[in-house]
């Protein structure tokens, strides 16, 4: 039974973050009043001519060129026809025979810490379909045509997942990827990212492939890993009572967690492609080519890479400030203003990054690039606890203090008298306190038992509100105590 | 070519098309001869010529990225046979 070996294989829906449609001069801004940004020719208006993004072919190429594929000098664009309301015009402007980007690869990390090469098929560009809703008025479907024409790239990848892990870890490595790329906003709820998922099942990795079913429509990481999941148990299920499996289109219940078949969709897709006419070859001069590789970004695995040689940090920590792009620039920004890379100093911010920082940014819901703590203000902060002014304790006050707007480290350290105590009067005296109210842990230590030196430690500690320097306590302790 | 029966379904299928009993045995011919055109060209012998999607050497143009269109959503609801509360409607679509 453990013998069964999963074969997963995602297409994701990319929708890319142009300005303008694929090929009307239509806006593609999410949530404007319905059929409000639709363009002739994404109306189907006869006699209309489409003409293709440039910005959408560059962001196509950057991809392309980021993933390692080889980026076609002359793609072409198909129709691929079918019927249904919300695509006026009979068929879907894509890519078929010559995609923009053929081949390619992605690293993906699961959570044990594992590596996944994700290995591509294509990335073709194609426009967006309308979105149809079934419910919003009796007895009618309704159509919006705002998201017919918009630009996506569907990323297809090889059937090389195997497991519901794997698959989650795949969508998430290209969803950081694009968005690291600037080519898409990654917005899930928005439908900016779509998955489906090709999922079959064979007795073993020798074996033939199983008859896949196809799983349409995932907008979310957690929903990809529970109805590959859900659908990878179901056909060993069929399959050990002696139903075949039958090739179909299932839909995800995100509320019951199974999918299910798609009535009315079980007969073989049969979407006659052929080239578009009006659309002749798309030719790409190598010159341009070489301007958008010059442009990449530094990509976030050669950065993770990098972070741990170059910075020492711990996998753990250099996967972290490189979830994405703007965290690492945050990161970044961080460094440079602490007077650049240090690997001491890196594991410092990335400790702030993934601590008081991600944990007060996700109580309030923000993105770190609005963070109200900005880089420069923690390097501010970091500067006062390494400086010794204030104790790592003490700094995490400081932190809330900034995030609250009382100003910066320096300003509010000063205003509430934050300072680590050092004087040795001052704090000898609070020593002093704390012994005389406490014979007993005193006499404690004297018979030898100096694991109460710790608890001393923490009194202090708590009587001067963490300001206590700590090399001067455990000396004035051990004095007075010896 | 011959055309059968399940072909005609299977095509009126794909075209969203209703097709009344009456008309199925002109269409069949119909839909016969116009692949008999298509078998004729299919004899011609293309052997080592590179398959060609379009004639001559035009390449695309592009545009760049600029919103040139604005919100024509009454102009467009008024050609379609139905609209409600700036959707257009259709027959329910049960899916």
């Amino acid at each position: 039974m453990s013998a069964w070996q999963a074969v997963i294989g995602l297409e994701l829906h990319v929708q890319l973050a142009t300005r303008r449609k694929l090929f009307s001069g239509a806006a593609t801004a999410y949530g404007a009043e319905p059929n409000a940004q639709v363009g002739l020719v994404d109306a189907a208006l006869p006699g209309t001519l489409p003409v293709p993004n440039a910005e959408a072919v560059r962001m196509a190429v950057r991809f392309g060129l980021a993933v390692g594929g080889r980026v076609a000098r002359r793609s072409e664009f198909a129709r691929k026809n079918y019927f249904y309301p919300d695509l006026p015009k009979g068929y879907q402007i894509s890519q078929y025979e010559h995609p923009i980007v053929a081949g390619g690869e992605v690293r993906a990390r699961l959570d044990d810490g594992r590596d996944v090469r994700v290995a591509l098929v294509r990335a073709h560009l194609e426009e967006d379909a309308g979105k149809s809703l079934h419910d919003a008025f009796h007895g009618a479907t309704a159509i919006d045509l705002n998201r017919a024409g918009t630009p996506l790239i569907e990323v297809v990848t090889t059937p090389c997942l195997h497991s519901a892990a794997e698959a989650a870890a795949a969508m998430r490595a290209i969803h950081r990827l694009v968005t690291w790329l600037g080519i898409c906003d990654g917005n899930l709820q928005e439908g900016s990212f779509r998955c489906d998922a090709n999922v079959s099942v064979r007795p073993g990795p020798d074996a033939p492939l199983g008859t896949r079913c196809e799983i349409k429509n995932l907008n979310s990481f957690r929903f990809v890993e529970k109805a590959v999941e859900y659908e990878i148990e179901r056909q060993i299920r069929e399959l050990e009572a002696g139903r075949p499996i039958r090739q179909e289109t299932r839909l995800y219940d995100e509320t019951r967690h199974q999918t299910r078949a798609l009535r009315g969709k079980e007969e073989a897709h049969d979407y006659r492609y052929f080239p578009d006419p009006d659309l002749p070859p798309l030719v790409l001069a190598e010159a341009e080519i070489d301007a958008i590789a010059a442009a990449l970004p530094e990509l976030p695995d050669a950065r993770r890479d990098r972070y741990q040689r170059e910075l020492g940090l711990s996998d753990y920590d250099a996967d972290l400030v490189t979830a994405d792009r703007s965290t690492s620039e945050y990161f970044e920004a961080t460094l440079a203003a602490l007077g650049g890379p240090e690997p001491k100093r890196a594991k410092t911010v990335a400790n702030w990054i993934a601590g008081e920082l991600a944990a007060a940014l996700n109580a309030a819901q923000r993105p770190i690039a609005e963070s109200p703590v900005g880089p420069e203000a923690l390097a501010g902060l970091i500067r006062e606890i390494e400086a010794g002014r204030i104790s790592q304790k003490v700094g995490k006050d400081v932190f809330a203090a900034i995030w609250a707007g009382e100003g910066d480290a320096a300003t509010i350290i000063a205003a509430r008298g934050l300072s680590v105590i050092r004087d040795d009067a001052a704090l000898a005296a609070q020593v002093d306190a704390i012994l005389a109210a406490n014979p007993k842990p005193v006499a404690q230590y004297r018979a030898g038992d100096t694991r109460v030196l710790g608890w001393f430690v923490g009194q202090v500690m708590r009587a001067t509100r963490g300001q206590a320097d700590p090399a001067t306590l455990d000396r004035l302790l051990r004095e007075r105590l010896g | 070519m011959t055309i059968d029966e399940s072909t005609l379904d299977h095509l009126a299928r794909l075209a969203r098309l209703r097709i009344e009993p009456a008309d199925r045995g002109g269409l069949m011919a119909d839909l016969a001869a116009l692949t008999g055109l298509v078998g004729r060209l299919a004899a011609v012998d293309t052997a080592g010529v590179e398959p060609l999607s379009h004639p001559g050497d035009l390449t695309l143009r592009l545009a760049p990225d600029v919103v040139t269109e604005g919100d024509r959503a009454d102009a467009l609801l008024a050609l379609s046979e139905a609209a409600q509360g700036g959707y257009y409607t259709v027959p329910k679509v049960i899916e």
